[in-house]
């Protein structure tokens, strides 16, 4: 995603352009606030050089008269001192607003692009999330805001520095415009010199940044996984492979030190070869009779104030190149095209389950989908680079009805699920629920009537309720309702405080299969008259998964439900079993049906038997017991008998 | 005026330093030295530090001088060099004098430059070190210890801390000892020309400095509030990314919107009020100069007036008092600094002092032969640290080339067995004995090359197959990998790979299945070729045919060597030679598949819910 408009054919110009117009952006949003922090760096730029004139002045005037005469007076000491604490005075009010806005109009913008960021983030089609790293967007929405809006605090000082700058200019010429020579010469080759040195120290910085960012990766993958390396005895590598990382870092630190260390006494001492030059061509001007010692002395001064103000400029140009990039990646992101139409009906009113049909959908990814390490990762998708494509499927269930999506890793049956909450919308090919096609739903009326449960649980930084609700006015009763359903109220009940536990990265974490479980209890507690189970109970034990799947049935729910199982138990509690292969629908029926009459729906769900025969074949006969697992006749797997079976497994897991 | 990299706006903006999370976590040490010790065992762990250090610090004085040569110069032309006896400026005088400053700040500039460079090769070199050390020594530690605190927060300790001290040493270290060189340099010369301005320049910015370790005190405060509500704000964001389509389901964009713009806005708030603070002392220094201005203009006048200074030496004063500004407005910044210095070097001294409690007996240790192994458990018990006994006086013994099955329900000990039968954990009570030798007397080197585990979540690292392969035995050639596949039966699996040995898995492996990541770990388990192999079957519901391919590899694996496995599935319980079955810390059964399954205990019962559910 990084564009970069760098290309052109003076990059550096191209960027100065670009990075002037991030500023201008700045500005134009926050005029007010930029106002005010550019008059208190006018204020103190003005004072300063003013400063500098109250010195030679005071010199002359009070300092010199007194030595030459050894007397002063009462008024002129007062006057000095008044004078001295007047400028003093209106410098500090100068850069309390200068330093005080132009913070608080760095942290407006942030703020301002961050939400803006995010709300795009909610806007955007899942489709599109689909396409961008997780990685990649979190840094867009942090360190790119973050780095686009650096310059802005250095800013109005440096606008301040060039009115400064401007003023010092007239102030010298008007003193002498042969020291004023001096000047002329010795700070556009100070401002040069930090041209140069920013331009060659920023690509160095960058590439340590990088290295540091891979010491932290080297860390962080080895630390993960701690427990292979320990298990393989791999210490000594993982540190010799450490260690390179440090070094390489610590190689480019002494580089970034040496150009500074260079660079930095040249723009120390530089205006300190211009006093000295003052000086020596000053008393060939006092000698003429030109200057008073009192001007000498105010060129001197102003020469050690305008050191710092030269190197501000140094501060923007060096973050400018690092700001145009960061900006073009927010402005990605904010300008990304994508968004789903809604419509203005409605679920049709009722109770008990909808019905769900979907004819002839169609649906293929786009290149760059990135896989795995989100909350959809299904395994379809995990393999490098390969995209799923949904072809000409349909669906009709009846209310009520439970049906089984079964299916080989690839068939579609996730992207299938997206399609049905309408995540996404399909290529070709319309669903409907109760008849009314999902994308003439109005915006959220998906979502109260139906819920779908991924396999990787996402779980909010939030309390236990507020994961469950959602911000939905639901009560405790209910939540615990819900918690019971899924098999999660033991566990919630044990936790600290209960429903008010947070949980999230800084609260309590959750195995794998409380998070499921928790994730389901947020959809059954909406009472959805959908619910679409995507392999949602994965991570479960088998036997707290049957008897979570007995109690959805059980209860007054009357749910239509679609479940993606691999677990023979789980597609033999289905009326129906849909059976996907490369995309399309390729048989449905009963479990016992399809068993007998599709090849590969066989092939999948006896695969378990199979090797376990396998393994029975080669172990010694005539060992005792039971006979293996594997070898044991299938079944007859009719709604009825299935339903018998879980609540068998309810009495013995209770 | 200013010395390297000193960007006070910049530093103030909000960019709050970074800094590794505070979780000490249970089961690390905390140093709890002090400040001065801190630094001391620092300096000690890292000797480059200190090397040569005298010379860096003569460099620092030299360049520090240079500090005062202009207002000297200014001083020497108005005394003498403005009016000769004929009343004419002296520029013989001037030249000679310019001439004698120029040089010496050249000689200044380049004590400066060798200075700089010795500082940032002694400190990078030091960090290194550090790095390295603290690095290693997480990897020493028990699981048990690695496990109790975050994983994130050990990254800092050989990531952010370290960053913490380099950015001290070269930012916030330097100005320190260059401001204290501007200060000493400056009052030294300022008390040559009149003690009692020297103490009254003293006397004013002296409330500065000591309102500046106050103020630092709020200060970090305030920053600590910025990174806490920046991570709040950085946590809702994610929840945007990361939840995208349960958001989209559940239909929560606006509740989500909200909570974003709440830490967004918590977060700025944080920010302007930390920056607040930080920006005050600017000012203050300011109008203290000009009070300190003010007082020195009138006393030197009055002073000199009774021949007590000359007009070049206060009027050189007024330029002195220039240095002692820049000190003043970044002493905050230079406290704060050096405060998360020591924390962070404190951190890192943290682990360092944490003692691995699981020892490598290292040259003294035993070096066993190879050959299927013999397992014994002396009366075994093992209580986690402030908890209650998980392993109670087990007591067992596994023959040489025996497939074991371990199973029970969760929290009956099963692990805890394995843990213990690793050594990622030692007994409380007893001893765990391979081939008669005691765990604990078996040199490292010896126990790894001759047991290998191979954990629940096959972890990958983000390299090619054959690197991840490799990671067992380096030096095993790609015919040798490719063998290694084939005798696993999962030539066909490499087959289906696009780019076969070579395919990149990916960040942990996630370009890679989780059943696929299984079978890289068991072909990474052959590859080591141990005597005991112990597992921890995965949990998660793979695909029936990578299922079928993990149990070919595993018959083919445990062949012929002693093997343990945690079963979750208990086809695997049906497959081994023998199993042990767990409950309440104990062993409770023990035998064949067959056996148990026909006798009335908690295997049978695990065996037919089992069925139930399975079938």
């Amino acid at each position: 995603m990084p564009h970069d408009s760098t290309s052109s054919r003076r990059p550096g110009q191209a960027v100065f352009r670009r990075g002037m117009y991030v500023l201008w952006v700045a500005i134009r949003t926050e005029p007010l606030v930029f106002l005010v922090a550019v008059a208190g760096a006018g204020l103190h730029a003005a004072f300063s050089v003013g400063s500098a004139s109250v010195m030679g002045g005071i010199t002359d005037r009070v300092v010199l008269p007194a030595f030459e005469h050894g007397s002063t007076t009462a008024a002129a000491l007062l006057a000095a001192g008044g004078l001295l604490l007047g400028v003093g005075l209106a410098k500090a009010v100068g850069l309390a607003f200068r330093r005080l806005f132009a913070g608080l109009m760095q942290f407006r913008m942030q703020a301002r692009f961050r939400r803006s960021v995010a709300r795009t983030y909610l806007r955007l089609p899942l489709s599109w999330h689909h396409r961008h790293a997780t990685g990649q967007l979190l840094s867009n929405a942090n360190a790119d805001v973050e780095e686009s809006w650096r310059p802005l605090a250095p800013l109005p000082m440096v606008i301040g520095s060039i009115a400064m700058l401007a003023i010092a200019a007239a102030a010298m010429v008007i003193t002498d415009p042969v020291l004023a020579l001096i000047g002329f010469v010795v700070f556009p080759v100070l401002a040069l010199a930090n041209v140069v040195f920013q331009r060659r120290v920023s690509p160095v910085a960058t590439r340590a940044q990088a290295l540091r960012a891979h010491v932290s990766e080297v860390a962080h993958e080895s630390f993960d996984g701690a427990l292979v390396v320990k298990s393989l005895g791999r210490e000594d590598t993982e540190t010799e492979r450490f260690t390179e990382a440090a070094h390489r870092l610590r190689d480019a630190q002494i580089h970034v030190g040496r150009m500074r260390a260079v660079f930095d006494p040249v723009m120390e001492n530089l205006p300190n070869f211009g006093i000295l030059a003052v000086l020596l061509v000053g008393m060939w001007r006092l000698s003429t009779g030109a200057i008073t010692p009192g001007d000498l002395v105010q060129v001197a001064y102003l020469f050690t104030l305008l050191t710092l103000p030269i190197r501000s400029f140094g501060w923007i140009l060096g973050d400018l190149p690092r700001t145009v990039v960061a900006w073009n990646r927010v402005q990605a992101v904010l300008t990304a095209q994508g968004t789903m139409p809604y419509g203005d009906r409605r679920v049709p009113e009722g109770r008990g389950g909808l019905r769900l049909t979907a004819e002839g959908i169609g649906f293929s990814y786009e290149d760059g989908y990135t896989g795995g390490g989100r909350d959809l990762s299904d395994t379809e998708h995990t393999a490098a680079g390969h995209s799923t494509v949904l072809h000409d499927v349909g669906l009709d269930i009846a209310p009520g009805r439970t049906v089984a999506l079964v299916g080989p890793t690839g068939a579609g049956k996730s992207t299938l699920t997206t399609v049905l909450m309408r995540l996404v919308d399909p290529d070709t090919g319309t669903v409907r629920l109760d008849g009314v096609d999902v994308r003439e739903l109005a915006k959220g009326e998906i979502a109260r009537a139906a819920a779908l449960v991924p396999q990787s649980a996402f779980v909010f930084e939030d309390t236990v309720r507020g994961n469950i609700t959602l911000g939905a006015g639901i009560d405790d009763a209910e939540v615990w309702a819900a918690l019971r359903l899924a098999c999660a109220d033991s566990f919630v009940a044990a936790l600290p405080e209960g429903l008010d536990t947070p949980l999230g990265e800084r609260g309590t974490s959750l195995s794998g299969g409380q998070r499921q479980r928790l994730a389901l209890a947020r959809a059954v507690v909406r009472k959805p008259r959908l619910l679409i189970l995507d392999d949602a109970t994965s991570a479960v034990d088998p036997q707290v998964e049957a008897q979570i799947l007995a109690g959805l049935r059980e209860t007054d729910l009357a749910a239509t439900v679609i479940v993606v199982a691999y677990r023979r138990a789980t597609i033999e509690l289905a009326d129906e079993v849909v059976y996907l292969e490369r995309g399309t629908v390729s048989d449905r029926g009963t479990h016992a049906e399809l068993l007998e009459r599709s090849p590969g729906y066989q092939r999948l769900v006896t695969a378990y038997e199979r090797a376990a025969a396998e393994r029975a074949a080669r172990l010694e006969p005539g060992e005792g017991g039971p006979e293996p697992h594997g070898l044991r006749p299938s079944r007859p797997a009719a709604a009825g008998g299935a339903a018998q079976d879980t609540d068998q497994t309810r009495e013995t897991v209770r | 005026m200013t010395a390297p990299a000193a960007r006070p706006e910049h530093r103030a903006s909000g960019a709050a330093p970074q800094e590794g999370s505070d979780a000490g976590g249970a089961g690390l040490q905390r140093s709890e030295d002090g400040a001065i010790a801190t630094i001391r065992r620092g300096l000690r762990l890292s000797p480059e530090f200190a090397r040569g250090l005298w010379l860096t610090l003569l460099l620092a004085v030299v360049a520090t001088a240079g500090k005062v040569i202009v207002p000297i110069a200014i001083q020497q032309i108005i005394d003498r060099g403005l009016t000769t006896a004929g009343g004419r400026p002296d520029i013989d005088f001037a030249a000679a004098v310019v001439a004698v400053c120029a040089g010496t700040l050249a000689v200044t500039m380049v004590c400066a430059y060798l200075m700089n460079v010795r500082l940032y090769r002694a400190t990078e070199s030091a960090l290194a070190t550090l790095r390295r050390k603290a690095f290693r020594h997480v990897h020493d530690l028990s699981v048990l210890t690695q496990n109790s605190e975050r994983k994130g927060a050990l990254v800092a300790r050989v990531t952010a801390d370290v960053d913490q001290i380099s950015t001290f040493m070269q930012w916030g270290g330097l100005q320190l000892i260059v401001s204290v060189g501007q200060l000493l340099v400056a009052t030294v010369l300022m008390a040559v020309y009149s003690w009692e301005l020297t103490l009254l320049v003293w006397v004013c910015f002296l409330p500065l400095l000591i309102g500046a370790r106050w103020l630092q005190k709020r200060l970090s405060r305030a920053y600590l509030a910025v990174r806490e509500r920046t991570g709040d704000m950085l946590g809702a964001i994610g929840e945007t990314v990361m939840g995208a389509s349960v958001i989209r389901a559940h239909s929560t964009e606006e509740r989500t919107a909200q909570r974003v713009d709440t830490t967004v806005l918590a977060t700025r708030t944080a920010q302007v009020k930390a920056q607040r603070l930080s920006m005050a002392v600017s000012p203050f220094a300011e109008m203290i100069a000009a009070v300190g201005n003010a007082a020195v203009v009138i006393a030197g006048v009055l002073l000199g007036i009774g021949g007590g200074i000359t007009a070049g030496e206060l009027v050189a004063f007024l330029f002195l008092m220039t240095l002692f500004v820049a000190p003043m407005m970044m002493a905050t910044e230079i406290f704060n600094e050096a405060q998360n210095a020591i924390a962070g070097w404190r951190r890192v001294l943290g682990i360092l002092d944490t003692v691995p409690d699981i020892a490598d007996p290292g040259e003294a240790g035993v070096e066993l032969p190879r050959g299927a192994v013999r397992v014994r458990f002396e009366d075994v018990s093992y209580a986690y640290p402030g908890g209650p006994t998980v392993l109670d006086a087990v007591d067992e013994e596994i023959a040489p080339g025996t497939r074991v099955a371990v199973v029970g329900e969760t929290g009956s000990g099963k692990t805890t067995f394995v843990k213990l039968l690793t050594r990622l954990m030692d007994p409380v009570e007893g001893r765990v004995l391979i081939d008669g030798t005691d765990l604990r007397d078996v040199a490292f080197s010896s126990l790894r090359a001759r047991m290998v585990m191979v954990p629940q979540e096959g972890f990958l690292f983000d390299s090619s197959l054959a690197a991840n392969i490799r990671f067992a035995r380096p030096e095993a050639t790609d015919a040798e990998l490719e063998a290694a596949i084939e005798e696993l039966g999962l030539a066909d699996w490499l087959g289906g790979l696009a780019h076969g040995l070579d395919t990149p898995v990916g960040q942990r492996g996630e370009s890679l299945s989780a059943g696929e990541r299984q079978l890289v770990a068991l072909v990474r388990a052959y590859v080591a070729d141990p005597d005991l192999l112990v597992l921890d079957e995965a949990t998660s519901a793979v695909d029936p045919h990578t299922e079928v391919r993990i149990q070919r590899a595993l018959d083919r694996l445990t062949h012929g060597r002693t093997s343990v496995a945690i079963a979750h599935r208990l086809s695997t319980a049906e497959a081994a030679d023998e199993v042990l079955v767990f409950d309440g810390g104990r062993i409770v059964q023990r035998g064949t598949h067959g056996e148990l399954a026909s006798r009335p205990g908690v295997y049978a019962d695990l065996y037919a819910s089992w069925v139930r559910s399975s079938a």
